[in-house]
């Protein structure tokens, strides 16, 4: 049998490195305040309304929405797909608008109303957009899904709001429900799998449902 | 289960389930976000650690220092691993460039340390910290225009056949031209993600993201220096691969390497700025193909050769995998070079080698059928072989690609009259259409399954993965058609090294093979139950065992098999591969030059389709990337730096919603006897396999302005545009 890895290991940086660790981990925080004192609290307490349910949370203040989803409350439906606001991954509703969850600090929502893809169906009780999605085959690897199902109800939401697109041709008009208004409007939202014929039959067969 | 003969009447040809459309078995899970993906997995160890890595900044050269005294005195770190405290690793299957360990710097944002911490925003916050010193390698030369003139005519061809010299001077038409493609990045939706517990040194178990358990359970144990034995990897979901995550990589050796250091589970994503440049792409090619025909519009000469960029001893892209086997040719040469490189890894990218040649000479097709001043369906027809045109003597399984091309443009409306180039319009727009072969080659895999009765359902466990492609659902498909059940009684478990070892998702294999390898193992776990009930062939149908007098529930029982499909010799007297059609129709602005798919067929070729739900889904998947390919996609490289600078998914534009139209798919739902049990083949790559060039030739005919250089956007064309 070969060796396991400590015997390939460099072991005397290797040790030192580790010696460091174990001595820094009780010092760190004076080691931190010495070479670059923060201004206040590192930490804050928040209080989210997550599903339904009241949450309080005390984060790191650099924690973004979608990690204290994934990170913290362990919804994982939520996805990281590219942690800086270009892939839509991480699309949830707050105060029921969409955000991206990426792009957003825990801490800028105390109070606030958030809903996540957990929040929407489960299994053996799916929303309709979700089981319209199953029906028309709307995703393949299943990684942009959560997030292209919350922008798909908050798309057919806007619509209705009277919110114009680029696509929208008369301003004035009550906005109709488009291929290409549900394109533009989803276009935040990327599939890398290519499902968006299918995520587009998903949208439009749960508009005319609900027409 | 030997494979040894071509299949006979089997029981898919009266298939109830196989072949028919079923929605995804997984597709609650994946539509509640209840699915769980690598870096999700709470529910199987304590204690998890966050690492955060850090990627080297230099193309190439060496790590001279690394300073982690303020990374390691910042709030929540527990430890960081550099490259300098760990020895050079071996390199994984197929793995070029060293994942981790030593001094050496092989390209941009190579791994160089990981930071383990108690919260990812510490662990991340430390990694900016430390602070490294390096020795930039001399500069390296990046010109792949240079390195064809270079490499151009030398060394032995790869395919040569007749006397392409004369072919060339006595033809009634020649055309000879360059085509480049760029370097194209996998971006797959997740991240590549590791969650790792090799907290004491003993058994390793991973929680990863990967196409190919068994290849990478192996290469993890190479990399690592210890028993495979000791390793555990479990893939259930896979948030997309693309062929870039077939290979161990570096998210599980930082993970590993933590939990090691560490004594605790560490997770680990590789950020998606790093993902560009710390793992695999494919390359950039440049290619020169000459083609000579007859009046009649045969080929009489074939002549291709391509030029793609690698480390040392890395593959690079063979644009020319498709010449030698797709079109009829009197004579061929066809060369493929690789020039070496200090670059990010090149390795597989779905349809790797296909992808990119047929970029290329699915326009050269469309210029030599304009240069006979034939339709260019017309000029692919009479250029189809039934045997491999490199070796006569091995003909086609089963080619059905004239079909293809003859049901694609009836069902397209396609005008064989081919309007002249800029003389259609629609307001502002000028419209046109275009078409191209596909080819993808049909390659098969060992793979295996256990097959079991317990607890009143059918259980198929293997290793195979769903990478997104419908693994689940075509193999409880199988199973169920075989096992005489329905789908709700089978369970299908995937993705851990536990299982045994499948084909894994790769090279459009994985639905033949995987399917095949279920087929055998039930058909084993058949003979099993008719051996202990001492049964004469018995029957398997509405989920009871029939025979004679016996009329049993299937269910009641407790029984196990486990075996394979191996693939028997006798198929290498054929050639295998997949075909397909894709028509397009594009829309060009007359005064800005963009470009808008208007509408999309594709008809495809692929064997006996398991599932039309889940196939069409591949397929329009591959469409999409197609569009990215022609118009968008391209990998920009820094030739003072060596690396490439749109590294994330703003830089790197990828087709979204708004860019993909109306799209159709045809399936023949041919039945290929040779190519597997189930008389299917795969089609995840070939949906892929030529849309980029029908949108180029598309292009063409819309403006008159052909464009050899991708992505085709209107920089290219603008200041040919005015004369439109």
């Amino acid at each position: 049998m070969s060796p396991a890895i400590n015997f390939e290991l460099r072991r005397r940086t290797f040790i030192a490195g580790t010696a460091v660790a174990a001595v820094t981990v009780g010092m760190s925080r004076k080691a931190a305040a010495q070479t670059a004192a923060p201004v206040g609290a590192e930490s804050t307490t928040v209080f989210l309304t997550v599903n339904g349910e009241g949450r309080e949370l005390t984060v790191d203040n650099r924690t973004t929405l979608l990690d204290a989803l994934r990170e913290h409350l362990q919804l994982t439906g939520t996805k990281k797909g590219c942690d800086h606001g270009q892939c839509g991954a991480c699309t949830c509703t707050v105060n029921g608008t969409r955000v991206n969850s990426c792009l957003s600090l825990a801490v800028m929502h105390d109070g606030d109303e958030v809903e996540t893809i957990e929040g929407i169906g489960a299994p053996d009780a799916m929303d309709p957009m979700q089981t319209a999605f199953v029906e028309n085959d709307g995703f393949q690897c299943g990684y942009c899904t959560p997030g292209q199902i919350q922008s798909a109800r908050a798309v057919l939401d806007e619509i209705r709001a009277g919110i114009p697109s680029h696509v929208t041709d008369d301003l004035t008009a009550e906005i109709t429900i488009t291929d290409a208004e549900i394109r533009e409007r989803m276009s935040g939202n990327i599939c890398r799998c290519g499902a968006y014929a299918n995520i587009l039959a998903a949208i439009t067969q749960v508009a005319e449902d609900q027409a | 289960m030997q494979f040894n003969e071509p299949a006979g009447e089997t029981l898919f040809d009266n298939a109830k389930i196989v072949g028919k459309a079923h929605t995804r078995i997984d597709g609650p899970l994946k539509v509640t976000g209840q699915a769980p993906y690598a870096y999700e997995r709470y529910d199987v160890v304590e204690g998890q650690l966050y690492g955060y890595p850090l990627g080297a900044t230099i193309s190439h050269g060496t790590v001279t220092a690394m300073d982690t005294a303020a990374a390691l005195a910042a709030p929540g770190v527990r430890t960081i691993v550099t490259t300098l405290d760990v020895e050079p690793l071996a390199l994984g299957m197929l793995n070029v460039a060293r994942l981790f360990g030593g001094a050496d710097v092989m390209h941009y944002h190579q791994a160089i340390a990981v930071v383990i911490a108690e919260t990812f925003e510490q662990a991340r916050a430390a990694a900016s910290l430390i602070e490294v010193s390096y020795e930039q390698g001399d500069p390296a030369d990046y010109d792949l225009d240079a390195a064809f003139e270079r490499l151009q005519g030398s060394g032995e061809p790869d395919t040569l056949y007749g006397d392409v010299d004369a072919a060339f001077r006595d033809a009634a038409a020649v055309t000879d031209q360059m085509y480049h493609t760029p370097g194209e990045s996998h971006q797959m939706m997740e991240p590549f993600a590791s969650i790792v517990d090799w907290s004491d040194g003993g058994q390793l178990t991973g929680w990863i993201s990967n196409q190919m358990i068994n290849w990478t359970r192996g290469s993890l144990a190479t990399t690592l220096g210890i028993d495979k034995e000791r390793i555990r990897i479990e893939s259930p979901y896979v948030g997309g691969g693309f062929g870039g995550k077939l290979w161990l990589r570096a998210d599980t050796v930082l993970a590993a390497l933590g939990s090691r250091a560490v004594g605790a589970p560490v997770k680990v994503a590789l950020p998606r700025p790093m993902m560009m440049n710390n793992t695999t792409h494919r390359s950039a090619t440049v290619q020169r193909i000459r083609l000579a025909a007859n009046a009649d519009g045969t080929l009489k000469g074939i002549w291709h050769e391509n030029v793609s960029y690698g480390l040392p001893g890395g593959r690079g892209e063979n644009a020319t995998a498709q010449t030698p086997y797709f079109y009829a040719s009197e004579t061929m040469r066809v060369k493929n070079h690789m020039a070496e490189m200090p670059l990010p890894e090149t390795a597989d990218m779905r349809a790797p080698g296909e992808a990119a040649g047929l970029m290329a000479l699915e326009i050269a097709m469309d210029e030599m059928a304009e240069a006979l001043e034939m339709d260019p369906v017309r000029f692919r027809i009479v250029n189809d072989s039934q045997v491999n045109p490199s070796n006569p003597d091995q003909p086609y399984s089963d080619r059905n690609f004239v079909q293809c091309l003859e049901r694609g443009a009836e069902a397209f409306g396609w005008d064989a009259s081919r309007p002249a180039p800029g003389s259609r319009r629609d307001g502002d727009w000028l419209i046109g259409q275009g078409v191209a072969g596909a080819f993808r080659g049909a390659l098969v895999q060992p793979s295996g399954a256990r097959a079991a009765i317990e607890n009143g359902k059918l259980v198929i466990e293997t290793d195979m993965t769903d990478i997104g492609t419908g693994s689940y659902t075509i193999l409880a498909q199988t199973a169920a058609e075989t096992m005489g059940l329905g789908m709700e009684d089978v369970d299908v478990r995937l993705g851990n090294s536990a299982y045994p070892v499948s084909s894994g998702s790769g090279g459009q294999f994985g639905a033949v093979s995987s399917t095949s390898g279920v087929y055998a193992a039930c058909m084993a776990l058949r003979e099993r139950i008719a051996s202990d009930l001492g049964l004469d062939a018995p029957a398997f149908a509405r989920g009871r065992i029939l025979a004679g007098d016996v009329d049993r529930p299937l269910l009641d029982m407790t029984v196990e098999a486990v075996e394979s499909i191996e693939w028997g010799d006798f198929m290498k007297q054929y050639q295998k591969a997949t075909f397909g059609a894709h028509f397009v129709e594009v829309g060009v602005n007359a005064y800005t030059g963009e470009t808008r798919v208007r509408r999309m067929l594709a008809c495809c070729d692929a064997g006996r389709i398991l599932n039309p739900v889940t196939a069409r889904s591949q397929v329009i998947g591959g469409m999409v990337m197609g569009v990215g390919a022609a118009l968008s996609e391209e990998m920009a490289l820094d030739t003072g730096r060596g690396m490439f600078v749109n590294h994330d998914l703003a830089g790197y534009e990828v087709a979204v919603h708004a860019d993909i139209p109306e799209q159709e798919v045809i399936f023949l739902d041919t039945l290929d006897p040779i190519a597997s049990p189930l008389k299917a083949k795969g089609v995840g790559e070939l949906g892929l396999c030529g849309v980029a060039a029908a949108i180029a030739n598309a292009m063409y005919n819309a403006t008159g302005i052909r464009l050899r250089s991708y992505p085709l956007t209107l920089d290219k064309m603008l200041d040919q545009l005015s004369d439109v």
